[in-house]
């Protein structure tokens, strides 16, 4: 019998619960009904200030459509709870509607805390929760003018950097003497202060907030502080913590804890045994947890209980924090604060480098209990498995900057490495062991550590290490080195040739692996047109011959639409070709037309045709640049905000021809609706009422992902200027076949590097990058018009070298739907063997 | 006696690079190594059926002068035929040679 659960509040930990009941729930033995004080279903909250700095809301959105259309599941928006009934079970929601329940859980979350200092409920006094809260912070926001945010704690800072996204002078009042009282000490404090000072942040530390005063329209106009200090300000943030949601339980005759929190067992259970609190209005045996993670240790210990599944008790939260706030590494782990009687503690700061680091040791200094990272934070991953447990060198060691000199070897075995997904030391290295695996990707497929924050990943290189694992970056047999080194050496020494360049740098001959490679190394560089003498028979047979081979040897002919936009002549004059030759035609995903079947002998007599007409090589066939997808945008559409096919035809003109590591893709969407699905391409374009906004990394291949936000609001020119960067950083960095997700994915930092990089030039390769786009831009010629000019090249597109004219007697079509379509094999072929050797010879 | 059948011009095959040619109504990949060698194998590739081997990269594994198929890119000695990444497969081999400027093929 189908039973009813009730939740109330869809916030992450809401969410996470019901999703995961609904996925181990395969008898539909719940149904759900979930009640949602917002206007949104559940979303992101602590992506939250991504919003500011262009990620819309649907991004931050948790429910897919698969769940917002289970039949199982009511969301119930706009619509919270008002009281409960034990008694009765039933829940009634602010609308009336009174639900009945078999179980309920309540998932309220917490609300900002505001002190009640005088003028806090002015007019321009925001909290910073949700994302209602910050469309009234940016509706507030006056670009150049200060702002106040009272709190200086994480929260505090994550809304002083919003403030800043926003074009304003954040100043920060923290009532404690340092930022992040509760994660950091008197030392790193200072050190932390000092980085985000440098950031243009106005530090206020050590007073309160005496008052904020209005001006005569009643609105905010100045905050006072204790210290007598006084900052005009129209736009006051309060993130002074939270409080929990804890007021249905005891109207209800729900106990609460001492310090606020519906009070609850380790299982997550109020005195009433159909009842659960979870996530941050839950007091578990009376503590609270401010985080996420432990939010969804709760929801998965009562899904456990509502299933039967055997009911665990919830194992209590590893508070360690490793954090990017404002740029700034902050980490803090164990006994941070040294609260633990007879602690020691070992600083190293270095004022100089702005990095503070600090171990607490047990009274004997043995043991390792905690510790505060401040600017540098890459010890983390060492270190905090190691919380509890002997120091496995002298703590100096550990805490002087990257590089350690400690390895993973120190690590006990049952440390835990990946605390995210809670997978320690010896599964990791009995799995590298066991399953042979070679690299991170490896180690990360099979066992899930790194998969989540990513701030093990340089542990997982550690330990592959120290299980014989060199890591290898050989392009193949004939060269030692890696795609990006072979670049550079390229650029730098001018060789122009493949014969030059494994002559001097490789050895052997060279293979499919690696002449495709230079190939493509050589035509980003401009080094003359892909089928020159020996380049040609370096290309791939797709680069050969200018096409893509099909699975009968004939190839498609895919000319170049831009944007997808094309003139009713061009169409006419691709129909009459594809009617002509009899080619089977299709329309691309790319929004281009695909003639199939095309003989080698006949390449060169529909291109003639082809580029006569003003067609050129559209590069289906290369790792090159292929399409720039786009919508209608303002031309056409009645939401569009900017002229996307403009746009997606100058991009596409741009980086035609650009030969890169693998295929590359782009789309440009005119507005927010995403018609030309730019986030599942290598470089996305989406219109803003401001400007565009740039996506990389995405792609549809095996393994689908979004492309990211790598800047906001970008001009015209802003956005070729950092696309210029990216592709090129791109090209010269990334390994062979990699596409832009994986690239990204490969780098230490990843996107956060990748944005250092591009938009920072934290390199300063900026100029470079940009010029060698130029170069490429100036230097584009049509190829399949250089085909066509030169006779040697013509000279290849034959079927047969002593019978030009012969058809080749493999091919043949048959009609389906009225086209072409590859016919059987008519020719006898040559022997496949069954897999023994001394077997009888089986036709394949 | 053997005969021997011109198939095109020494100048007409760039070295490490291969031709497609027609002996009889059997279609041939003729191959020149970068060192002036000279291979011929049946250009049919023995696990797709496509006359395409003459379009596959020449290079060498270990030493082994060889030629990847351009379709799904496994790779056979130029010498013996044999699909080094399967040795159940296998191309047939062809006597090539250069004479009076000519690359010519052995009619068997």
């Amino acid at each position: 019998m189908t039973r009813t659960l009730v939740v109330i509040g869809h916030g992450m930990v809401g969410h996470r619960l019901v999703e995961d009941l609904r996925a181990r729930d395969e008898a539909d033995a719940w149904r759900v009904e979930i009640l949602a004080e917002e206007s949104r279903p559940a979303y992101d909250r602590v992506a939250l200030s991504s919003y500011l700095d262009g990620k819309s809301a649907e991004a931050l959105g948790l429910a897919g459509p698969g769940f917002l259309d289970d039949p199982m599941v009511r969301l119930r928006l706009d619509c919270g709870a008002a009281s409960i009934d034990r008694v009765s079970r039933t829940v009634t929601a602010t609308d009336g509607t009174e639900l009945s329940y078999d179980a309920l859980v309540l998932a309220t979350g917490s609300r900002p805390f505001v002190p009640p200092v005088p003028g806090h409920d002015l007019d321009g006094c925001h909290v910073y929760r949700t994302l209602d809260d910050l469309d009234g912070i940016r509706e507030a926001a006056v670009e150049g003018a200060p702002g106040v945010v009272i709190g200086g704690g994480l929260l505090g800072l994550e809304a002083a950097n919003a403030l800043r996204l926003l074009g304003m002078r954040p100043h920060v009042v923290e009532m404690a003497p340092r930022l992040m009282p509760l994660q950091v000490d008197g030392g790193g404090g200072r050190v932390l202060a000092g980085l985000v000072g440098e950031l243009g942040l106005a530090l206020h530390c050590g007073t309160a907030t005496d008052s904020i005063v209005a001006g005569p329209d009643g609105r905010v106009a100045e905050v006072r502080l204790g210290d007598g200090n006084t900052v005009e300000t129209n736009l006051v943030v309060f993130s002074a913590g939270v409080r929990p949601r804890d007021e249905l339980a005891e109207p209800a005759g729900l106990a609460r804890a001492d310090r606020g929190g519906v009070l609850v067992d380790d299982r997550c259970r109020t005195s009433d045994e159909r009842i659960w609190a979870v996530g941050e209005c839950a007091a578990v045996e009376g503590r609270c947890y401010g985080l996420v993670a432990p939010g969804y240790g709760m929801a998965e210990v009562v899904v456990r209980q509502l299933l039967d599944l055997g009911g665990e008790a919830f194992p209590g939260a590893d508070m360690s924090t490793k954090l990017k706030l404002l740029g700034v590494d902050v980490a803090a782990f164990g006994d941070a604060h040294g609260a633990t009687e007879g602690a020691l503690e070992v600083v190293y700061a270095n004022n100089a480098a702005g990095t503070y680091a600090k171990l607490v040791l047990s009274d004997d200094a043995r043991l390792l209990l905690g510790g505060v990272l401040v600017g540098d934070a890459s010890a983390y991953a060492t270190l905090r498995p190691l919380v509890g447990r002997e120091l496995p060198a002298p703590p100096e060691r550990l805490l002087l900057p990257a590089g350690t000199g400690l390895g993973a070897g120190a690590l006990p075995a049952d440390a835990i490495v990946c605390s995210c997904n809670n997978v320690s030391k010896e599964d990791i290295t009995g799995a590298i062991t066991g399953a042979a695996l070679s690299d991170v990707a490896g180690v990360k497929a099979c066992t899930k550590a790194g998969t989540s924050c990513g701030s093990c990943v340089p542990m997982l290189k550690t330990l592959l290490g120290e299980c014989g694992v060199a890591a290898s970056h050989a392009l193949c047999e004939h060269f030692g080195q890696s795609r990006s080194e072979l670049f550079e050496i390229i650029r730098v020494t001018g060789i122009a040739t493949f014969s030059e360049l494994i002559g001097r740098h490789g050895r052997g001959l060279g293979c499919d692996l690696c002449k495709p490679v230079v190939a493509s190394i050589l035509a980003s560089l401009g080094r003359g047109h892909i089928l020159d003498g020996e380049q040609a028979g370096l290309q791939d047979t797709n680069d050969r011959f200018l096409a893509n081979m099909q699975r009968n040897g004939t190839y498609s002919v895919v000319p170049r639409v831009p944007g997808g936009e094309i003139t009713p002549d061009k169409l006419i004059v691709l129909g009459e070709v594809a009617r002509d030759f009899e080619l089977y035609t299709k329309i691309t995903g790319g929004q281009r037309i695909d003639l199939f079947g095309a003989r080698v002998e006949q390449l060169p007599l529909i291109w003639r045709r082809l580029v006569d007409a003003g067609f050129e090589s559209g590069h289906a066939y290369g790792k090159a640049l292929r399409t720039v997808k786009s919508c209608v945008g303002t031309d056409w559409c009645r939401y569009g905000v900017q002229d996307s096919v403009a746009m997606a035809i100058r991009l596409e003109l741009r980086y035609r021809g650009l030969r890169a590591p693998h295929k590359l893709k782009s789309g440009v969407s005119g507005c927010a609706r995403e018609c030309a699905e730019a986030r599942s391409k290598d470089f996305g374009v989406i219109a803003t009422e401001r400007g565009w906004n740039l996506y990389v990394g995405g792609n549809g291949g095996f393994t689908p992902r979004h492309a990211e936000l790598l800047a906001a609001d970008l001009d015209d020119d802003g956005l070729i200027r950092l696309i210029d960067r990216f592709l090129m950083f791109y090209v010269r960095t990334a390994d062979r076949l990699q596409r832009t997700a994986a690239w990204i994915e490969s780098l230490d930092g990843g996107l956060e590097h990748v944005r250092d990089v591009v938009v920072e030039d934290s390199l300063g390769i900026a100029a470079e990058l940009e010029t060698a786009m130029e170069q490429h831009v100036d230097g584009y010629a049509d190829e399949w018009a250089g085909v066509l000019a030169d006779p040697a090249k013509l000279s290849r597109f034959v079927s047969f070298v002593n019978a030009p004219d012969a058809p080749d007697p493999t091919i043949s079509f048959v009609a389906e739907r009225g086209q072409p379509r590859p016919g059987p094999v008519t020719l006898p072929m040559p022997s496949i063997r069954a897999a023994r050797p001394d077997s009888e010879e089986v036709p394949a | 006696m053997t005969t021997w059948l011109p198939i095109c011009p020494w100048t007409a095959l760039a070295p490490a690079y291969g031709v497609p040619a027609l002996l009889a109504a059997e279609p041939v990949a003729v191959f020149r190594t970068h060192d002036d060698e000279l291979y011929a194998v049946g250009n049919v590739d023995p696990f797709c059926g496509a006359g395409v081997m003459s379009r596959g990269i020449v290079g060498d594994r270990g030493g082994e002068p060889t030629v990847a198929s351009p379709m799904l890119k496994q790779v056979f000695s130029l010498r013996t035929g044999e699909c080094l990444d399967d040795p159940a497969a296998r191309l047939p081999t062809f006597q090539v040679r250069r004479h009076d400027e000519m690359v010519e093929i052995a009619v068997p």
